[in-house]
């Protein structure tokens, strides 16, 4: 905001207009292709929308889409909390390795994740076999959707929560403690609602993630078939006109609630303003 | 009533080394020294936010070194206030009292009571990022002072404030200490604000503790030419003491003859002479308590209320702007700089 002030009255120099000009190809790419997709599907062919709505097998793909990536996004939230925390809060040897390890799912391909979730959580699997004791089966099951979700979205909550949590003055927290606050209180009371803001922004962005996963899940768990699996299936099955409705229908349901949430969670970060 | 014994500390580039200090009770104490002494890192031991390395803390005889800081009833206030964001003013000042379980009903006729001595009462809704600095930091003294603490560590508070506001806030400090009696640890690199304040002060330098004493003590009669230059002592000359008659010594440098009170009888002393004693005059003021130098203007720096003029023989005077004037000195000019024996502070080199 105090940025978007100072620039009030400066002269602009070409640089800006010509930078601006530049940089509206990629938002015009972006917007294009959605908006191309969504016209299409939305004025020209509005009956295989409805009938795409009608679908069970559709709108049960989207349901366990959302559903999957809200379960792993709850997992993310509570694993990720407190290692961004302490990635935040402290210095130790090979914490810069810890934090390329948290980066890992983003830059490895995705097919790459995908196999390597399989070999590690088949039934056979280093982990797989121990979980299926315990009667948690991944292959071709939500929970192997769930995990494969958490694999390449958990990143995004940490980084984001970690922001949070570095924004807060750790000088706050030790007037804190100096008041009589443990380390546990500090931090629920003090870092925790301070950081919050970031930490809904980093679960959606995780939750949005997960939602678009599809390479890392279809080698692990194929069936039952998440929004993006029966999009790529309808696609090579139907082509666009079987595929377009669903990627059109999901993008809408995943908007909508973007939106829904962020007018929820905007208000939260307010008080973080100091002068 | 707080005893460090021998801290030794590291935290990142900050250092402390060997530090020894007892501050009494109800004593106002102040820690003086340059940005990067240590001197934030001293005081988060005191707090209990950092283990010392080695060394003891020690609270009423007792030792308080592995005590976590929640337990050790000490206030901080901070430069930056580091006031709870997301909470009101009122809820800040009673954050304290909640964390020790103080009842609802005594708890806020205490935040009442002590809004009424910060005078902030009116503040009591608001956030704090609404607050200007020095209603912020009556807020953080406020919510330190609450918890009736046994000690109040103050980090540089007046610091990020302008001077109007840290001198009402200087008296407010006073006026605050005097009244609750509370023993207070002030940290700051500004020498009038230790002046002002402190019952005692100690100079740290480089994770050290180089010199404990009364402000007096420490701005007249520094023991080291660090400290002498840190707290503004500007003229320090090397010399030999010749001889000494009932208590003033006669003390030979390069340039000039200086008679000093010490009773120190010969060897080589440093003198120490702090500018503002420094009189300028056209002609010689021959007394014998006085010492008279003769010397040309080389420089004459203007800053603001005060002028300093150096002298060709390294005698700097710190004088008003009005005297400089009527007195109409311009570089080249030569002048008397007098002072008396008694504004000559020696110490062994």
């Amino acid at each position: 905001m105090n940025g978007r002030q100072a620039l009030k009255g400066v002269k602009r120099h070409p640089t800006s207009l010509i930078f601006a000009i530049i940089g509206s190809f990629i938002l015009i790419f972006a917007i294009l292709t959605i908006f191309n997709m969504v016209f299409r599907q939305l004025v020209l062919e509005p009956e295989n929308l409805v009938k795409a709505i009608c679908d069970p097998m559709v709108m049960g793909s989207i349901g366990l889409t959302l559903y999957s990536s809200f379960l792993a996004t709850v997992i993310a939230i509570i694993l990720g909390t407190p290692l961004a925390y302490v990635l935040a809060r402290h210095n130790f040897l090979g914490k810069n390795i810890v934090e390329s390890l948290v980066d890992v799912p983003i830059v490895i391909p995705h097919t790459v994740a995908g196999i390597a979730l399989y070999g590690l959580l088949m039934s056979k699997g280093a982990v797989g076999t121990a979980f299926s004791n315990l009667g948690i089966v991944f292959e071709d099951s939500m929970w192997g959707i769930v995990a494969a979700m958490l694999f390449v979205s958990a990143p995004f909550f940490v980084n984001a929560a970690r922001e949070g949590f570095q924004s807060v003055d750790p000088n706050i927290e030790r007037v804190a403690r100096t008041l009589g606050a443990n380390q546990w209180q500090a931090f629920y009371r003090i870092s925790l609602p301070l950081a919050l803001s970031h930490i809904f922004s980093g679960a959606i962005m995780s939750w949005a993630r997960g939602t678009s996963e599809f390479g890392a899940i279809i080698f692990i768990a194929f069936y039952p078939m998440i929004a993006p699996t029966l999009i790529y299936y309808r696609f090579t099955t139907h082509g666009l006109t079987g595929s377009q409705p669903i990627a059109v229908l999901l993008i809408i349901i995943c908007f909508v609630i973007f939106m829904v949430l962020r007018v929820i969670t905007k208000r939260w970060g307010q008080h973080r303003v100091s002068p | 009533m707080l005893a460090l014994e021998n801290i030794s500390h590291n935290f990142g580039e900050f250092s402390l080394k060997r530090v020894n200090i007892r501050v009494k009770k109800g004593e106002y104490f102040v820690i003086l020294g340059p940005t990067g002494a240590g001197k934030t890192l001293l005081l988060e031991v005191v707090a209990g936010l950092h283990i010392p390395r080695e060394g003891q803390v020690l609270l009423n005889r007792s030792d308080a070194t592995a005590i976590p800081p929640e337990k050790r009833n000490i206030g901080f206030v901070y430069q930056n206030y580091s006031l709870f964001p997301h909470m009101t003013v009122e809820k800040n000042i009673a954050f304290g009292l909640k964390m020790h379980k103080i009842p609802k009903k005594e708890a806020e006729v205490k935040v009442r009571e002590i809004m009424g001595t910060m005078r902030i009462s009116h503040l009591a809704a608001r956030h704090p990022h609404t607050l200007s600095g020095g209603e912020q930091q009556r807020v953080a003294l406020a919510r330190a002072l609450v918890i009736d603490p046994e000690i109040l560590l103050l980090d540089e508070p007046l610091s990020a404030l302008d001077p109007r506001i840290q001198e009402t806030l200087q008296e407010e400090l006073i006026r605050v200490h005097r009244a609750r009696d509370v023993t207070t640890v002030h940290v700051t690199h500004n020498q009038t604000e230790a002046l002002l304040l402190a019952d005692r002060i100690a100079v740290m330098m480089d994770g050290k503790v180089v010199q404990v004493d009364t402000p007096q003590g420490i701005f007249n009669k520094p023991t080291s030419s660090e400290v002498a230059d840190f707290v503004g002592v500007e003229n320090i000359v090397i010399g030999e003491v010749k001889s000494n008659e009932g208590g003033v010594a006669h003390v030979e440098t390069e340039d000039f003859d200086i008679s000093a009170l010490s009773t120190y009888m010969e060897g080589r002393v440093k003198a120490f002479i702090r500018p503002e004693n420094v009189t300028l005059s056209r002609t010689s003021l021959k007394s014998s308590a006085r010492n008279n130098v003769k010397g040309r203007i080389v420089k004459i720096t203007d800053l603001g209320v005060t002028v300093r003029i150096q002298l060709d023989k390294g005698v700097k005077a710190l004088i008003t702007k009005n005297s400089a004037e009527e007195l109409g000195l311009k570089i080249g000019d030569e002048v008397y700089a007098s002072f008396k024996a008694t504004a000559v502070h020696l110490s062994r080199t």
